[in-house]
Formats: C-alpha cells, sequence, structure tokens
C-alpha cells in the first residue's frame, strides 16, 4: 500500500462523503487518479462501506438500547473460536463483535429497542447456543464519543479573527 | 491634543514613538465588529493543544509545582530540546549552558537582538516577515535595512540582494524559513548560497525557526547545521505552531554559550523564568508529541494542496508555499493594492486576510491567507474571493 492510499484512506474514514475533486486537489493528484484508486480499493475490501455516525438520541421517535455482553465460550478444535462467533455475528442485532483477551472470550455489542428485547436475545439465542459457558450484559447509558466523535462537542474556535 | 497630552507626550522614549502599531491591528479592530466573518487572519494553529500535552500541565499544576523554575528554564526541559534539534536537525546545543527557555519564540527575538545591537548597528531584515523583527530592532536602537524577496524566486531571498546591502555598519541579519506571511523555504543548497556571503562578511545570524516543523516537501535545512553558521547563528524556536501551543507563550533560544549567557542576563532580569506549568506541558510535547504534531503536519499539507489549487482555479497567482500554513498570493490582476484589497474583501464579503505590505517590502500586491481554518471553511472562503475578484475585475 502507497502512502497516498494511506492517506487516502484516512481521509475517506474521517470523512465518508468528502468529493472525489476535493481529495484530488487535497492529495496533488487527478481526480480520475482517485476514483481508480477508490475503486480498486472498495473491490479489494480495504474499503467495507461508507455510513454516517448518528447521534440517535436526538432522534425521539427512535428509542433504541445499546449492550456490551462479555461472552465465555469453549472453542472448538480446528476452528477455534470463529465457529461460534460467526453464528453470533450472523444474527441483525449484533452491531459488533471482538474476540478479546483477557477474563473473557467475545464482546457482543447488541442493538435493541428495548432492555427486554435485550434481556430475550441474550436468554433466548445467545445463552442457548452450545459453546456458550456465560454472559455479561451491561448497558450503555449515554454516548461520550463514537469512532473518534465526540457526541458533544464544545470545542469551538477561540482564535482572534486576525493575527500576525 | 490638549496640553497635558503634550506634556505627557515628551514622557514617551523617543524609541517608542520611533515605532508605528501593527498593521495587523486595524484589520482586527475592523473585523471584530462584524458578523458571519471567515478569518484566513489567524496566524496560529487551528488545533487545540494535543490533550495528553494539556494533562501532563493539570497534572503539574495538582502536584503543586508552581513555583518559579531556574532562569534558563527546566534543566528536564532544556535537555529535551537539546536532543530534540540533535535528532531533527543535527545540531548540537549544550543543556547546560546553550538553551535558553523563553517567554514564546517573540521574547527570543527581543532577547537576541537585545544582546547583539549597538545604537547604529544596521540589521538585515529579509522581507515580507513576521511584524515584530523591525520595530524590536528600532527599539533597541538599531538600524533595520529590508532585504526584500518576491514572487519570481518563490521569496526565497538571494545572496546578491544580501551583499549589495552590507556596509560597514552591518552587524547581522534576521532570517524566517519557513517564513510567515509567505510560507517559502530554503533548501541546502540555497542556504549554503546566502551562508558565503554571511560569513564573508562576518555576520550575525538571527534564524527564527518557529515554523521548522512545518515544512512538507522537503525536510526543514536548520541554518546552524549549515558549516560555519552555527557559531554565529541564534536559533530561535518555540512550541506555538508545531504543537498548537500559541497561548501557553512558550519558545527557546539555542546558540554559541557567548550570547545565551548574554540572553539569559536579560532574561533573569526582565522575565525571571518562563511559566513553570507551561514547561511541563512543553516537556510532554517533546516526548510524546510527535505522532499527533505529524497528523496535524499531514493535515495541513492537504489543506495548503486544496488551497492553492483553488487560489490558482480563480485566478490568482500563487506560488507553492513548502512551508508554514500560509499561502501569499498575488492580487495585482485586480489592479487593487493590498489594503483595498483586503479591506473591500472583508467589508463586502466578509472573509479577513491580511494586507501583505504590512509584512514589509516585497508584500505589496499580495495578502496573506492563512489555511489554518476548516476545509468547509476554506470552500466557503474561495467561493466569496471568487465572487469578489469576477465584481472588481468587471
Amino acid at each position: 500500500m502507497t502512502e497516498k492510499e494511506k492517506e487516502l484512506l484516512h481521509l475517506l474514514e474521517k470523512e465518508g462523503r468528502i468529493s472525489t475533486e476535493k481529495i484530488a486537489m487535497m492529495l496533488d493528484e487527478s481526480e480520475e487518479k482517485i476514483s481508480e484508486l477508490i475503486a480498486s480499493l472498495e473491490k479489494q475490501r480495504v474499503i467495507l462501506g461508507y455510513s454516517a455516525v448518528v447521534d440517535w438520541s436526538k432522534v425521539n421517535t427512535t428509542e433504541s438500547v445499546t449492550a456490551m455482553i462479555d461472552v465465555k465460550v469453549t472453542p472448538k478444535r480446528g476452528v477455534g473460536f470463529d465457529e461460534v462467533a460467526e453464528r453470533i455475528y450472523r444474527f441483525k442485532e449484533v452491531r459488533a463483535l471482538y474476540l478479546m483477551s483477557g477474563t473473557y472470550d467475545l464482546s457482543v455489542v447488541i442493538e435493541g429497542k428495548t432492555m427486554s428485547e435485550i434481556a430475550h436475545f441474550v436468554s433466548d439465542k445467545l445463552s442457548a447456543l452450545d459453546s456458550v459457558l456465560s454472559t455479561t450484559t451491561h448497558f450503555q447509558l449515554k454516548k461520550y464519543k463514537h469512532d473518534g466523535i465526540v457526541f458533544e462537542d464544545h470545542d469551538e474556535d477561540h482564535r482572534i479573527v486576525v493575527s500576525p | 491634543m490638549t496640553v497635558s497630552n503634550t506634556r505627557q507626550q515628551v514622557k514617551l522614549s523617543d524609541a517608542v514613538q520611533r515605532i508605528q502599531p501593527s498593521g495587523i491591528r486595524r484589520f482586527f479592530d475592523l473585523a471584530s465588529t462584524m458578523d458571519n466573518v471567515i478569518s484566513l487572519g489567524v496566524g496560529e494553529p487551528d488545533f487545540a493543544t494535543p490533550w495528553n500535552v494539556r494533562e501532563a500541565s493539570i497534572a503539574s499544576l495538582e502536584r503543586g509545582i508552581t513555583s518559579y523554575t531556574a532562569n534558563a528554564g527546566l534543566m528536564e526541559l532544556r535537555s529535551e530540546i537539546s536532543s530534540y534539534l540533535k535528532t531533527n536537525f543535527g545540531t548540537s546545543y549544550s543543556p547546560e549552558n546553550e538553551v535558553l527557555v523563553t517567554v514564546g519564540a517573540s521574547e527570543g527575538i527581543d532577547l537576541a537582538l537585545r544582546a547583539t545591537v549597538n545604537p547604529g548597528d544596521e540589521i538585515l531584515i529579509v522581507e515580507p516577515c513576521f511584524v515584530s523583527y523591525a520595530p524590536l530592532v528600532s527599539l533597541v536602537g538599531g538600524v533595520p535595512i529590508p532585504v526584500p524577496t518576491s514572487i519570481k524566486n518563490d521569496f526565497k531571498v538571494l545572496s546578491e540582494e544580501i551583499e549589495k546591502r552590507i556596509t560597514n555598519k552591518t552587524k547581522g541579519i534576521m532570517l524566517s524559513y519557513p517564513s510567515n506571511p509567505t510560507g517559502a523555504i530554503m533548501v541546502k543548497q540555497e542556504l549554503e548560497e546566502i551562508s558565503k556571503v554571511i560569513i564573508e562578511h562576518d555576520l550575525l545570524v538571527i534564524s527564527d525557526e518557529i515554523y521548522g516543523e512545518l515544512s512538507y516537501d522537503s525536510v526543514h535545512v536548520s541554518i546552524p547545521s549549515i558549516e560555519g553558521m552555527w557559531e554565529r547563528t541564534i536559533l530561535i524556536s518555540g512550541f506555538s505552531k508545531s504543537y498548537a501551543m500559541t497561548g501557553w507563550r512558550l519558545g527557546y533560544v539555542a546558540g554559541p554559550e557567548i550570547y545565551t549567557k548574554a540572553m539569559l542576563k536579560i532574561h533573569q532580569y526582565a522575565m525571571m523564568c518562563a511559566s513553570t506549568m507551561a514547561q511541563y506541558a512543553a516537556i510532554e510535547a517533546l516526548k510524546n508529541g510527535k505522532e499527533e504534531m505529524e497528523n496535524m503536519k499531514v493535515s495541513y499539507r492537504q489543506r495548503r494542496n486544496y488551497f492553492v489549487k483553488a487560489l490558482k482555479d480563480i485566478g490568482l497567482n500563487c506560488h507553492m508555499p513548502g512551508g508554514a500554513f500560509y499561502a501569499f498570493p498575488s492580487i495585482t490582476i485586480t489592479g487593487l493594492t493590498s489594503e483595498e484589497f483586503a479591506e473591500k474583501l472583508l467589508l463586502e464579503e466578509h472573509v479577513a486576510v491580511v494586507p501583505g505590505n504590512v509584512f514589509g517590502s516585497g508584500g505589496e500586491g499580495h495578502i496573506r491567507c492563512s489555511y489554518a481554518t476548516s476545509l468547509p471553511h476554506l470552500e466557503e472562503a474561495i467561493k466569496r474571493m471568487d465572487r469578489f475578484i469576477k465584481r472588481t475585475n468587471g
């Protein structure tokens, strides 16, 4: 991967909606070249998608609850954690899934409409899996920062308008 | 003017009456009264100081470290500065007696001039440049002699321009690359070229390298790293620009002991020491701030590329600034002077820029635009400038 490609990825990661024209100007390349690079990075699945970071707490019609669940599982010979991980991440409620070091194995991020919906998922779906030994569910109370973005940002420009 | 005012006036020193307030001030006053201003007039980073640096200062306060430090600054900080200069620019300064921590690079410039200039000494000043050099030379009784640079040579100073202004009164030369306001840089070979003349005439060099870290296309070459220059150069730098620490007021000077010792004498009487909490912040910046600094640098470079291309697209001739965070386009196609252009642009389109003439000779016909502002702001500024130029050119 070239330095330019890395820089391009950082730009897109920070702002997925940035125009090709602007990227081309910033990286001192032609627009065609940038389009080509993006297409190729998408094809290689280095770029997997583009999404918005939404503060759903401001959208009062859509109540939702997010929980992070620590899961202990028994790994299986030959496939390790991958098989049980796949069974878990295929549920559409699962927003994210990570294999962790430390006192538990999988960290599952679940989103649901209500707490009981999540409780239902944990008891009926997750705990019911053969490999799952135990679960510990933590509900998120407030989102301060997500994917590098501070939700209630108070950073204004305090600089004086003209200075030497 | 009343009689009592005149009487008060005579109590003012000749030196202070000789100097004029900065031309930037007028634009600041004007812009401050207006709404919806997009400012390209700001001479400082748009980032806040990295959190780890701020946090280190908070921690020092929590531990109750609120007393004076040694006059020259904390030994730990001087050691960090010394090894930073060695690693990045290949220059050696002993932290014990060749590095002095100052209240911003501005104090460093003042100290260097006060320690070396006698009344009547001529100091060559490469212009356009930071607004304080000539007034500070005048304040100590020196005579500032402008050495102009122009867009023709990408605002690099030529050795013959220096040479033809040297008289038997010439004491030294003030240089600042990467340059505020032009963004110009000088590569090694170009510095060697001017060094020949400087050495031949045995001039002192005061080199303000506050933007040294912000060099985008080539590695910054520090003047004292050029052969024969270390022993005649007072290097001035600081944390304001590279680490986004303008408000902390923390800089440093480095140079041969004969100069730093003299500057320390003035500093200990006039200032005692730089702010203690700022010094702790600076230690953290040098120890663990490199990555953040590099990230900021990438962001400046991207915005520079965007902005300079956009300026050209709207018809303004602009050299590619190799460093700092300023573009210095020519506005002569509008037929306006720098002052007229800047004032009309501010009043009509609410975009603040700084007219080039306030930075000295060679600046007329240009405006300084700082691209250390968000991309959407740069875009909007370009849109408004485009409209303004089309209207002006009819």
